[in-house]
């Protein structure tokens, strides 16, 4: 009898990689890392021309990870690199505020030193994470495809193909998109999204002052959306500035000078006099969700699946999330022998993230729009009511570890341990 | 039997079964459900007797196994990815198309035989590891199976058998709940006093030569949806380890 078994994979196609990732941004070298490291063969297509990043100088961009996003850059070997260009945040300081007031008597205030965690996150500057992710994926044997985009996917019986810009393809045996908000890979799997726009855009910088801000960070509720000092290195903080967008759009236009001289009142004196020390950016602020997480040999991670209000910074942490549940759960697979690919693989991953992700995004929406209010009434109630929060240590912990991502079941790149 | 010289009427039927087999939302889907719990478990087993590290390439290259009632092949096509040398049985001569099939699909290299354990023991046929998954509630004679399983292992070779427990938890589990209430399996798929309780089937067991290493539960967790290993509760499905010395 003529054994199939004996014959040559006739119909199977060679693979260039084992998992093709769309995006080169911070979501999608994470995963490609976490991934090559459990043994899979990982290529990473990137819009952008890799060196012009990597040797950038600094740009005002800047992440505020969480207790648990670093320790999956511990698992992933790019903390001990970053750890000396990372500016801890000992304490945050929420406040109700008014431009000209200055923050109201009665804030919310978290401080390290009531939890054993060690600081409540870091503050990183973009282009070192994104040198030290370049760095590492070299020595991990990621294939990276720069100045390079997606123009089309076909799946089949056994992975996925798709064809680039410049008219190449590519052969995987599983897609990832990491190719943020208007996520190409989602729409040409056919994956729909839900979302609204909240008519504000934050306006994102960096400033120089005169005294040191001793790793706090603040951030103050003010009518037009809430306005975030986050501290860096030296005396250096970033500002994640939201507004309504008329108005943003306004002060986006003003010359540098006018730009202080409307964030002055807002940022108060109590670092002293302040100076650009970045470009000025604009995001505008949308949620929007992906109706579903994965597709036949498709997973999306990041803003692709869930684009959150940047409030707290949980965007890039959320993210992060995703990729180490995602490389968990693939890796799992492939050890058990599965076809990691295969559709009931994907629905563990999505099953673990979709629930936490739609409750951090609602979450993070009905804060804001509780804040972003100019109604004395409800001011008066929000001051006394982040007093009360801040009075009671047991909730306040509770509410620190979550925003460290410290809480829930946990994939083990987020306690720090390799897939 | 070459997919390439048969009526391609019987190949679309074949490439039909195959989709019920490996849809795992389909007609098998409980089997898809248990699978990687069963897989955890035999995965960890055969790492732990031949001292492999499962987070290396092709960790089981070198090994001879036998998949028993290997159906499409759920369990031969995880162990061949895993670089084992692997031979599926299935005493329905219907099953061995549609696990070939699927394996040649899926780019892999599966010995699938329409053979009963016994006639292999009888051709002298021996392996390191013989899977024996969910089929022993189902043959007639459980005692001269588990002998002719025992035969076909090598000294040093490892055999992996589940089951179901009977008592009045499985029934409802096994029988009321997964064929009567969730409809996961066809009625009469199972017949509760075939079920066999731990302590029987390690008496089995070693009475057919072999001696058990370890067992382990397989429960249900309808909060999470999935399966998971218990070292207590072995009151519904059950999965044991025994080696041939």
């Amino acid at each position: 009898m003529d054994n199939p078994a004996r014959r040559p994979h006739l119909r199977i196609m060679e693979r260039d990689c084992d998992i093709l990732i769309v995006g080169g941004g911070l979501n999608g070298p994470a995963l490609a890392l976490a991934l090559a490291q459990a043994g899979f063969s990982v290529g990473v297509v990137d819009a952008r021309p890799a060196p012009a990043r990597a040797e950038a100088g600094f740009d005002g961009r800047a992440y505020a990870l969480a207790q648990a996003s670093k320790r999956l850059l511990s698992a992933i070997g790019i903390w001990p690199g970053l750890a000396p260009l990372a500016q801890p945040i000992l304490q945050i300081k929420a406040s109700d505020g008014r431009a000209g007031e200055g923050a109201a008597a009665f804030f919310l205030q978290f401080d390290s030193a009531e939890t054993e965690d060690g600081p409540m996150g870091f503050m990183v500057e973009d282009r070192h994470l994104y040198a030290a992710f370049l760095e590492e994926m070299t020595v991990a044997g990621v294939r990276l495809w720069s100045r390079e985009s997606v123009v089309a996917q076909t799946v089949d019986a056994g992975g996925v193909r798709v064809q680039l810009a410049s008219g190449g393809h590519l052969s995987a045996r599983l897609l990832v998109g990491c190719d943020g908000r208007a996520s190409g890979t989602a729409t040409r799997a056919g994956i729909g999204r839900t979302g609204w726009g909240y008519g504000q855009t934050a306006l994102v910088t960096a400033v120089d002052h005169e005294r040191p801000h001793d790793g706090i960070a603040h951030q103050f509720f003010m009518p037009g959306g809430p306005l975030a000092i986050l501290p860096l290195r030296g005396n250096r903080s970033s500002i994640v500035w939201s507004e309504g967008a008329a108005q943003a759009a306004a002060v986006q236009a003003l010359p540098d000078a006018g730009y202080l001289a409307a964030l002055r009142p807002r940022f108060g004196d109590f670092l002293g006099d302040i100076a650009l020390a970045g470009d000025r950016f604009t995001y505008p602020l949308s949620l929007t969700l992906a109706n579903r997480f994965v597709a036949p040999r498709v997973a999306l991670v990041g803003d692709a699946a869930h684009g959150v209000h940047p409030l707290a910074g949980q965007g890039l942490n959320l993210g992060l999330r995703d990729v180490a549940a995602l490389a968990e759960v693939l890796a799992e697979a492939a050890r058990r022998g599965e076809d990691f690919a295969a559709a009931d693989v994907l629905e563990r991953y999505e099953r673990w993230r979709r629930f936490d992700t739609v409750v951090m995004a609602l979450g993070m929406d009905t804060v804001n729009r509780l804040f972003s209010n100019d109604n004395p009434i409800l001011r008066l109630g929000r001051d006394l009511g982040l007093g009360a929060v801040s009075a009671l240590p047991a909730l306040r912990r509770r509410f620190m570890r979550e925003a460290a991502g410290l809480e829930g079941d946990l994939p083990r790149l987020l306690r720090g341990l390799p897939v | 039997m070459s997919l390439n010289t048969i009526d391609p009427a019987e190949v679309a039927k074949f490439e039909a079964m195959a989709a019920e087999w490996w849809d795992p939302a389909g007609k098998f889907k409980p089997l898809h459900m248990l699978n990687p719990c069963r897989l955890d478990y035999i995965t960890t087993q055969i790492a732990l007797e031949f001292d492999r590290d499962l987070t290396a390439p092709l960790p089981f290259k070198g090994l001879r196994l036998l998949d028993i009632g290997c159906g499409g092949g759920l369990l031969s096509e995880p162990m061949a990815r895993l670089g084992a040398d692997v031979v599926g049985a299935d005493a329905a001569a219907r099953n061995i198309p549609v696990a070939r099939l699927h394996a040649e699909q899926s780019g892999l290299a599966i010995d699938y035989r329409h053979a009963a354990a016994e006639n292999l023991a009888r051709d002298g046929e021996r392996f390191d590891i013989v899977l024996n998954m969910e089929v022993i509630e189902h043959v007639p004679d459980p005692q001269a199976y588990l002998k002719a399983c025992a035969e076909l292992l090598n000294p040093g070779g490892l055999m992996i058998c589940s089951t179901l427990n009977r008592n009045p938890k499985s029934f409802m589990m096994g029988i009321i709940g997964a064929e009567w209430v969730m409809r996961w399996l066809p009625k009469g798929t199972h017949d509760w006093r075939k079920f066999i309780t731990p302590d029987e089937l390690t008496a089995m067991i070693t009475a057919a030569g072999l001696r058990p290493v370890d067992r382990k539960g397989m429960v249900f967790n309808p909060a999470r949806w999935s399966w998971s290993l218990s070292d207590r509760d072995l009151s519904v499905n059950y999965v044991t380890a025994s080696v041939k010395d």
